[in-house]
């Protein structure tokens, strides 16, 4: 009990240094939980709680960071022509993906939890697990070659106007992480969508983010220096210069998609390709496989709704259908199943929108909630001309109507009571 | 490619077609020879519900058969269990206070030094002057505790060694008037047992409730059998039922738990009540689930709820004319040396009942169940509707990453703990609450607790919100604290949905 004495020593006054007692207060509920006990009502109390359920949920991500960092290393060599092989390079692939990825996390957290922080101290309530999750999300839904201040502001936009402004964890209307996500899609359009974003570590001659072919590694002290002198101590391959090779195009099978149809994206991924993920695309989305498990811890801890998985995906398949059937477009036209190995559906399902905060709250309303985000989403997937992809919007669209949703299912219950009478 | 699926698609069709017919073959042969196939499955096939359990046993009426799919059993440790010991206390105690919805300061009827007989009344509200609240055990008055604004706090007995039972001259069922039956009820003090819900508050004289409705089991963690409770009096609850039946124009309905062998006949066989079986994790032994699931409270309805203790109490009263107090307690709890069950009088003292046990400030003592229930001192008294107590330690501790990695096992409906793995598991449990109190966050998880067609994520918020309509269209007057209870264990928020529901009540009964 040494290490509880001393944090207990240090504990700042709260009416003294209110601010560095609402961080200590955060990192002493983190390291010890709380012993207060219960009063009135119940005598004992379940042992889950809002810290808990977070972590979860983080933990469901984990296998999607893994994946998701070592993809940002093996696109950015494969757009050079080297490495091939998925597991070749390795160490270079991991440590390029490392010194994109980790400024992500870092800014993201030092923005969000900041935030947080300020506003527990301002309102003098305990600092929130909310946060856990979103920050956690963000870094996994950004293009690995986010300028850190976009991601930034971004991260504020959503914390301060998306949830403080409500309230708070647990008050929010729209999800978090989402709206991280819509606003650099909104504000940094040109910036941040495109074909050049999704593979990192490319400048064209005016320094600008390109993956146009000839344009070259933009590396930093971090690989020349940094682990460049530890390869060669190691006596490892280092990071070379080099330039996208011609013919190369950083187009996501999407946008391919968009093009060509279902042949468009064949002619450059492979269907297990496509599956397993190793394709250029946001940092956390492109491995289905370990996206589906972190769905199915979700699904078996009951942290996530099955209701709103198991809907969305009904949407999704009922509408990319009735597109088969329409078949206006080669867009239309990619059959209904192979609209899974595309894009990020399988993220949206099981992480965005199952936030239980944003979504209905009553089980029937989960059952129309996910089956709407399912219809909604496909839709704007294929027929959007701008940008073929559509969870985001539609998850985000469905948030604002999650309220009304719920209002519905809930007058239902209450006539049939005050109908009975 | 999609030629070949369609192939392949067809194919099983047409097997599986194949298989139907060959089915329905089997069965049309089946009936040919006699068997009779509505009871006997001849199938290939199950039927769906062959996956859910045994069916509904053959002597049941399924209108009368209820599966409850929802809630959740916790299992402690300390499980009363032995012989019942007759116990006495040498103080007995009444509580005002412990009675919902009467004035904060009663009349009171005897003074400091009087004696009085078991029967006896000692004082009346002064909103139901009719309604008497009688002396548990015959003895001298020693104290009338005052507590702020003189409000009676406790009326104390130090009671006789041989309790003297007050003579009631009882009218006869069938024969007196329904305003005799309930007069004399009122004056004998029984009537301070009968709950009405709405609001779960002590029945009103001018009420005639739809129905009454008895559970005859009690799924809460610990909690006394109350098979036990009805040997040896069977009878009496028989007559009690007879006297409540003559109170309503409905129906005395009894729930009985399905999977429980071991019922006594006197539920099973109960005469001039209806009898329904439930099957389900707590809280299907709660009244308020059960008036649920048999016939809803709606809105300008009113019921009335007794437990079975107090129907042998009412029971007793009209064959022998004497109200008889004692009552079976079991005390339980894992910090208890013992755990036993007892026979003592309504109002004993705390303190005499845990003689044997060591008690510190790191024990609890609950009047109730761990989810509900009033915490005690030792030096307080159990009150008229208290059958249980239990004893737990304290949780006031720190523990390191406890939300993370937790050391010691605790009871959980989470599947984030490996407890799925251990069903029967009994858990010693602590009153730590395992984390702070949060905004809702979660959904769904209180609808999977509580086996009612309520929303009580929304009612919460619409009691928070003092929306009146909201409140009485979500159900707030089919619930009383128990129901919830289970559902606040849960919380992942840590919120106190028991307080906020009574506040609820407390606006709605002062809007009606």
């Amino acid at each position: 009990m040494g290490l509880l004495d001393f944090l207990k020593r240090i504990e700042p006054d709260k009416k003294e240094k209110p601010f560095l007692h609402t961080a200590y207060d955060a990192f002493f509920t983190f390291a010890y939980s709380p012993d207060s006990t219960t009063k009135g009502g119940v005598h004992i109390r379940d042992g889950m709680d809002l810290k808990r359920t977070m972590v979860h949920v983080v933990l469901a991500m984990q296998l999607c960071y893994l994946f998701g960092t070592y993809n940002i290393g093996h696109q950015h060599f494969d757009a050079m022509g080297m490495y091939p092989g998925f597991l070749e390079g390795f160490h270079l692939k991991l440590s390029h993906g490392l010194i994109k990825m980790l400024p992500i996390f870092i800014w993201t957290h030092v923005v969000g939890l900041g935030i947080e922080f300020w506003f527990a101290y301002k309102k003098g309530h305990a600092v929130e697990e909310g946060f856990l999750v979103s920050g956690a999300l963000i870094p996994l839904i950004m293009p690995p070659d986010i300028p850190i201040w976009i991601l930034c502001v971004a991260v504020a936009f959503a914390v301060i106007i998306g949830k403080e402004a409500f309230g708070g964890t647990g008050m929010n209307i729209w999800n978090v992480a989402l709206l991280a996500r819509v606003f650099v899609f909104f504000a940094y359009p040109t910036t941040i969508s495109g074909d050049n974003v999704w593979v990192s570590g490319f400048a064209d001659a005016t320094g600008a983010i390109s993956m146009n072919p000839g344009s070259l590694t933009d590396y930093s002290w971090w690989h020349t220096g940094l682990f460049n002198g530890l390869f060669d101590w190691m006596g490892l391959d280092q990071f070379t210069s080099g330039a996208v090779v011609d013919g190369y195009s950083g187009a996501t099978p999407l946008a391919l998609a968009y093009q060509g149809g279902w042949e468009g994206v064949t002619s450059k991924f492979s269907a297990s390709q496509l599956w397993w993920g190793a394709i250029p695309g946001s940092i956390g989305e492109t491995s289905k496989p370990l996206i589906l498990l972190g769905a199915a811890f979700l699904l078996f801890t009951k942290i996530a709704s099955w209701r709103i998985m198991l809907s969305m995906l009904i949407g999704a398949i009922s509408m990319s259908m009735l597109l088969n059937l329409w078949g206006a477009t080669p867009f239309m036209d990619v059959p209904w199943y192979y609209q899974f190995y595309l894009g990020s559906f399988f993220f949206a399902m099981a992480f965005m929108a199952t936030d239980p905060v944003t979504a209905a709250s009553t089980n029937k309303g989960k059952w129309i909630y996910g089956f709407l985000i399912g219809f909604i989403g496909m839709i704007v997937r294929v027929l959007n001309p701008a940008y073929p992809e559509g969870w985001m919007l539609a998850i985000l669209f469905l948030n604002t109507f999650a309220a009304l949703i719920d209002h519905f299912v809930l007058e239902t219950n209450m006539k049939k009571r005050l109908a009975n009478a | 490619m999609l030629v070949n699926t369609l192939f392949v698609i067809a194919g099983i069709l047409l097997v599986l077609a194949i298989i139907s017919i060959t089915d329905s073959f089997l069965q049309i042969e089946a009936k040919k020879s006699g068997i009779d196939t509505a009871k006997e499955n001849f199938s290939l096939f199950p039927k769906l519900g062959e996956f859910f359990g045994p069916p509904v046993p053959e002597n049941i009426d399924k209108s009368k058969y209820h599966v409850l799919t929802k809630g959740h059993d916790i299992k402690l440790t300390g499980e009363a269990s032995g012989n019942v010991v007759s116990v006495q206390s040498s103080r007995y105690s009444v509580k005002p206070t412990n009675y919902r919805g009467i004035a904060p300061i009663p009349k009171m009827l005897v003074a400091e030094g009087e004696e009085v007989l078991a029967g006896d009344a000692l004082f009346y509200d002064k909103l139901n002057p009719d309604i008497k609240f009688v002396s548990p055990v015959s003895g001298e008055v020693v104290e009338i505790g005052r507590g702020a604004k003189r409000a009676i706090e406790n009326i104390v007995i130090l009671a006789d060694k041989e309790i003297k039972h007050r003579k009631f001259d009882a009218p006869k069922i069938g024969e007196a008037s329904r305003e005799d039956v309930k007069a004399f009820m009122m004056e004998s003090g029984v009537w301070t047992s009968i709950s009405r819900r709405p609001f779960d508050t002590i029945a009103k004289p001018e009420e005639t409730p739809r129905d009454i409705f008895i559970s005859t089991f009690n799924s809460a963690p610990l909690a006394l059998d109350q098979n036990k409770v009805v040997s040896g009096h069977e009878s009496y609850f028989q007559k009690g039922i007879d006297v409540l039946a003559s109170l309503t124009d409905g129906k005395v309905y009894l729930g009985v738990e399905s999977s429980n062998l071991k019922n006594s006949t006197a539920f099973t066989s109960a005469q001039n009540a209806e009898v329904h079986y439930f099957k389900g994790k707590h809280p299907a032994g709660n009244v308020g689930i059960q008036i649920h699931h048999i016939k809803p409270i709606k809105s300008a309805d009113v019921v009335w709820t007794l437990k079975v203790q107090d129907v042998i109490t009412i029971g007793k009263l009209f064959s022998e004319g004497v109200y008889d107090s004692s009552k079976l307690v079991a005390l339980t709890g894992s910090e208890l040396d013992n755990p036993r069950i007892v026979r003592v009088s309504s109002g004993a003292s705390v303190a005499e009942l845990l003689k044997s046990e060591t008690l510190n400030a790191d024990k609890r003592i609950i009047a109730g169940s761990v989810l509900g229930g009033n915490q005690l001192s030792p030096d307080s008294f159990i009150d008229a509707k208290t059958d249980q107590l239990t004893v737990i330690k304290e949780g006031n501790y720190h523990e390191m990453f406890g939300w993370l990695l937790p050391i010691k096992p605790r009871p959980s409906v989470s599947k984030t703990f490996p407890n799925f793995l251990f069903p029967s598991h009994k858990f010693e449990v602590d009153t730590n609450t395992h984390g702070e109190k949060r905004a809702f966050v979660m959904t769904g998880q209180y609808e999977s607790m509580l086996p009612m067609d309520i929303y009580p994520q929304h009612l919460m918020k619409a009691i928070m919100a003092g929306d009146f309509e909201r409140m009485e269209g979500l159900g707030i007057n089919e619930l009383s604290e128990e129901d919830l209870a289970l559902c606040e264990f849960a919380c992942t928020s840590k919120m106190p949905l028991q307080q906020i529901l009574r506040d609820g009540l407390d606006m709605m009964q002062e809007q009606s």
